[in-house]
């Protein structure tokens, strides 16, 4: 008996709606995230991720009422990422009933709002998001960096050294996306994951590229990760959250069923 | 007759969620009211007393409020619910900040997790894990045992009497995951966050008449 390891459905969200499609078939409406929500939940997800993708501060408003509709019919933790900059953004996503909020562009432009968000809310709600590449070459020894704008923009920073600082000003936990493997289908970056996992003392979500439910399992197994986090694979009906942790517990893995 | 739950705001955590929950499982007949007013606890048929962060910052904010000793009172009275850290600052004493004096509800003391002997572990305790629940009680009342609940610490209780005792749990080391003692139950788990089984926790305790 012990701690589960846990599946996280990740949900895009553009002012308001689902994005990237999501087709349950007796579904009524397949953009309204709380409807997804509520599936997933009962699917037995342990978590749910939204990610913010809208532009405008408007759009963000919106946001905050999902969050909010969310809370109230799905009582599962709530992750929000997505242009979340200040300490005011955080406290707008908490009082809507997010438990914790992913950071991820404001820490690599400032460090100390990590620390700020940490000091003022406690290390439980903060998650970082680090959004890696491979940039060592065949025959080098492996190394990842960095990179913003949706993978376009390095900025040179070393994805390892960074989740150790980011660990120190006290994030709660990391959610590790490899931008190679992102959209691939291919299963996680697992050298990624596990050198970060192997690196910290915090827990580590691994993220990017899974495409089958074996996939899932090799990011705990071999890649260290406590928590998966997938969007497509779900969303298309392809699995369910229940037959992703029938495969994980077959795998030996305890999961909450 | 309405029954008047209060939700005891402090400043610390997720109330909001709380409060959700218990009025996801509230009848017409019971109000879920957030409070940070003494007099509301005085008059409350019962509370719910949530908490997350730091345990210094918990008790500064308590103080703040002036709200200690109607919580004290209403502690050994009326149906109390302790969640998180509304479990920990219940106790006497506190490791966490370099030590803290808590309300001294309940005997003992707030201790951090020792993972050494466990380097695969990871601090938070974060996740779902099992309650073994070590003695009936209505708040159990339909919840199998060994259910999974959401948990985030990195501290827990050891209460000087094991009588009080209501759940342990397993992260390394087993520690006390539930107390319960006469109108009084508290728990180191989120049943806001905690699906099925929380909500459960929550129908129990509003139907709970110690």
């Amino acid at each position: 008996m012990s701690l589960a390891k846990r599946i996280i459905p990740c949900l895009d969200v553009d002012n308001g709606r689902v994005v990237k499609g999501v087709q349950f078939v007796d579904i009524r409406d397949a953009g309204d995230p709380v409807e997804i929500a509520k599936r997933y939940d009962e699917q037995g997800a342990d978590e749910i991720t939204f990610l913010d993708i809208t532009a405008t501060a408007d759009d963000r408003a919106t946001m905050v009422h999902v969050v909010e509709e969310v809370a109230s019919q799905v009582f599962i933790p709530l992750t929000v990422g997505g242009g979340i900059r200040t300490v005011e953004d955080i406290r707008r996503m908490l009082n809507a009933g997010a438990d914790k909020v992913a950071i991820n562009s404001a820490a690599i432009f400032n460090p100390a709002f990590v620390q700020e968000a940490c000091d003022t809310f406690g290390s439980q709600c903060i998650v970082v998001a680090i959004d890696a590449k491979k940039v060592s070459v065949a025959g080098d020894s492996d190394k990842w960096e960095i990179f913003t704008h949706g993978g376009r923009r390095e900025t040179g920073i070393d994805a390892i050294e960074w989740a150790r600082k980011m660990e120190e000003l006290g994030a709660g936990e990391l959610l590790v996306t490899s931008m190679d493997r992102d959209g691939t289908k291919i299963g996680f970056d697992l050298e990624l994951t596990r050198t970060i996992a192997d690196s910290v003392n915090i827990p580590v979500i691994a993220s990017g590229g899974v495409g089958e439910l074996s996939h899932l399992t090799e990011g705990v197994v071999s890649g260290h990760a406590e928590a998966v986090l997938a969007a497509s694979i779900f969303h298309f009906g392809q699995h369910t959250v229940q037959e992703a942790k029938q495969a994980m517990q077959k795998a030996g893995i305890e999961v909450r069923l | 007759m309405a029954k008047h739950v209060v939700v005891v705001d402090y400043g610390m955590g997720n109330l909001r969620s709380v409060a959700k929950a218990a009025e996801h499982m509230a009848d017409d007949q019971t109000k879920i009211i957030i409070s940070s007013h003494p007099q509301d606890i005085d008059s409350a048929d019962a509370i719910i007393f949530p908490g997350q962060g730091a345990a210094k910052a918990c008790m500064q904010a308590l103080n703040e409020t002036g709200m200690i000793h109607s919580l004290q009172k209403a502690a050994n009275e009326k149906p109390f619910l302790g969640i998180c850290m509304g479990l920990q600052v219940l106790m006497t004493h506190s490791q966490e900040n370099n030590g803290i004096d808590c309300l001294n509800i309940l005997k003992g003391d707030v201790v951090q997790f020792n993972l050494t002997a466990h380097p695969e572990l990871k601090m938070p305790h974060m996740g779902w894990n099992q309650i073994h629940q070590t003695q009936e009680h209505p708040l159990w009342h339909k919840i199998p045992q060994d259910s999974r609940f959401y948990f985030v610490h990195s501290y827990y209780v050891m209460p000087e009497t094991p009588e009080i005792i209501a759940g342990e749990t397993t992260h390394g080391t087993k520690f006390t995951s539930a107390i319960a003692k006469d109108n009084l139950f508290a728990i180191q788990a989120h049943p806001e966050k905690s699906a099925e089984s929380g909500l459960q926790l929550f129908k129990n305790f509003l139907n709970w008449q110690p």
